[in-house]
């Protein structure tokens, strides 16, 4: 199989609730193996193109291709090959967590044994708690259910939306590691959706950002990222000392904000090891350098250079 | 498919404490009228025949399990909607509120198979509510009092059935209902449909059958008029089974048009649903 066979196309994808329009003219591709990101800040239109994949969502216009085959033609077939979490994980509360998997088995279009359950919930470290009724779950064991259910019948792409919301530190590194370990060992083709950019930086390899439901930009997640200009704290002694030394330097236009012990500047990701060096050479001791790379700083930056 | 839907349909019907209301209210309610009938039953048989025995000889067990069977019949029947719609009106709203509609839509079934097997599922749970309150008036009425002659006092009619024609009277009488509760079930969830919430439903539902019975129950010329177009007017005509002889051309006309609400309730729902964008 070509490993650039295109798993999602999305052409002219166009949805409208009443006034508002949700996704405006949306175009994307994600080929086979692919760990995509699907960024954008809350509201951008993440979601309803993600329900417009799944249809939940009937959209306005354009056209929706998954494994080459148009979703509206062929949602069965394309269906029993796609997992999905879409938002919060919600399952039939009153049933145990095993009977939940067992009922989605059944209709997922493919043959799932028991043993399959079985060794998804030892997966996501639930195999102790498969008998317990879904609603004395927490928030953490509910979004882990969600990815084995996600997983069940094996399937090509996984949709995975904002799937470490509510997860605490550990939880959300075991879900990356997951989505990494299903890209690199199962060769799944991954859909991830998220509005913290560093979450899609730790395992997506291409991405799209889209806002107000238009595409912005749209690559190979390291070329867009370190093309980007950043905003770095710099943690130093004395912050107002450290500052006259990049008085005659290109940095010093940048700067943002000084307090007492740190300032901030924006400066481009490869520059950053030249002024630790310049600082340090000027004997400016630097307790820290801290990139701050917030979703919408990076909007910014990209909307910025497109004017 | 259809099938392995039913079954997970039923599954989480009956998981659910709100199914086994239906099922408490007839265990305990036709007990009690069972205990009064037994302790009273002879005086209220009296107090009904009191104009027939100037004429006639009434012998014979007169207060049996028929007879209570078709009192109980007539009493519950209007009031069992309200706990068919319990269940209904939480078919599809269920799933919305629950956020569970996501994990049916996202698999390969089609959405016509989620309302068929809905539908289908409400209806088995209608049949066996009615099925439950024909055990425990009809089947438990005769063990507690024995069978015996029915007798039935119409308007302007007396008819007594000899008990050897009565049972199957019975069974076609709780066909009817459980056709009757089926509208009511089918109007359910056809609201249901509509909104992420069940409370709407059961409250538009049971409305709906209150000013119908109501506009059903007033006679006066212009409400006689709009009464045929009411399919609460033809939900107690299981009673035409105990008339000699039966009026099937009534029969069947009343089971065409309740027939047709379920078919309209189910069309109508299918392209809701097949329309509706799920976003919750």
């Amino acid at each position: 199989m070509n490993s650039k066979e295109n798993v999602i196309e999305i052409y002219g994808l166009t949805k409208r609730f009443k006034e508002v329009l949700a996704v405006n003219e949306l175009e994307l591709t994600v080929n086979r193996g692919d760990v995509f990101g699907f960024l954008g800040p809350n509201g951008a239109g993440k979601s309803t193109t993600i329900r417009m994949l799944l249809s939940l969502i009937t959209p306005t216009s354009g056209t929706i291709k998954i494994f080459g085959k148009t979703l509206l033609e062929n949602r069965k077939e394309i269906l029993a090959n796609v997992g999905s979490i879409v938002e919060k994980p919600d399952f039939y509360q009153y049933l145990p967590a095993i009977k939940n998997l067992e009922i989605l088995a059944k209709i997922s279009g493919k043959e799932v044994t028991h043993k399959r359950i079985l060794e998804l919930l030892e997966l996501v470290g639930l195999k102790d708690r498969a008998k317990s009724k879904v609603k004395t779950y927490s928030h953490g064991m509910k979004q882990r259910l969600g990815i084995a259910q996600a997983l069940l019948h094996n399937p090509e792409l996984i949709v995975l939306d904002e799937p470490t919301t509510g997860l605490d530190p550990q939880g959300m590194k075991e879900i990356r590691d997951l989505i990494i370990r299903l890209s690199k060992e199962e060769n799944k083709t991954i859909l991830l959706s998220s509005h913290i950019l560093s979450e899609i930086e730790l395992v997506a390899n291409r991405m799209i950002i889209i806002n107000k439901g238009s595409k912005i930009v749209e690559g190979e997640v390291s070329k867009l990222l370190n093309s980007s200009t950043l905003k770095v704290t710099i943690e130093v002694e004395n912050a107002e000392a450290a500052v006259k030394f990049l008085e005659n330097t290109i940095w010093y236009k940048s700067i943002e904000s000084i307090t007492e012990n740190k300032f901030i500047l924006s400066i481009e990701q490869i520059a950053i090891p030249e002024l630790n060096k310049y600082l340090v050479e000027n004997d400016v001791l630097v307790n820290a350098l801290i990139p701050v790379r917030s979703l919408e700083d990076y909007f910014l930056s990209i909307t910025s250079g497109a004017k | 498919m259809i099938f392995t839907l039913i079954r997970i349909e039923l599954l989480k019907i009956f998981r659910k404490w709100r199914t086994y209301i239906g099922f408490i209210a007839i265990g305990i309610l036709v007990p009690l009228l069972h205990l009064a009938m037994y302790l009273e039953g002879q005086k209220s048989l009296e107090f009904m025949t009191r104009g027939l025995r100037d004429s006639f000889i009434l012998v014979g067990n007169l207060l049996n399990g028929y007879w209570i069977s078709y009192l109980i019949l007539n009493a519950l029947t209007i009031h069992i909607p309200f706990l068919i719609t319990l269940v209904a009106a939480d078919l599809l709203a269920g799933e919305a509120t629950a956020g569970t509609y996501r994990l049916l839509v996202t698999r390969p079934v089609s959405r016509l198979q989620i309302v068929t097997s809905k539908f289908l599922s409400g209806i088995i749970y209608t049949g066996s509510l009615i099925l439950f309150l024909a055990f425990m008036s009809l089947v438990v009425g005769l063990i507690i009092f024995g069978s015996g002659e029915l007798i039935v006092i119409g308007n302007q009619s007396i008819i007594v059935f000899e008990k050897s024609d009565i049972l199957w009277r019975f069974f076609l009488a709780y066909g009817f209902a459980i056709l009757s509760m089926t509208v009511v079930c089918s109007l359910a969830i056809f609201f249901s449909s509509l909104v992420e919430n069940a409370i709407g439903p059961i409250v538009s539902t049971m409305a709906i059958i209150i000013i119908f019975i109501i506009l059903s129950a007033f006679d006066v010329e212009i409400l006689r008029e709009i009464r045929p177009y009411l399919f609460t007017s033809y939900m107690l005509d299981w009673r035409e089974f105990f008339n000699d002889p039966i009026d099937l051309a009534k029969v069947f006309k009343s089971v065409l048009i309740l027939s047709g609400h379920i078919i309209i309730f189910f069309t109508a729902t299918s392209l809701i649903f097949h329309k509706k964008d799920i976003l919750s």
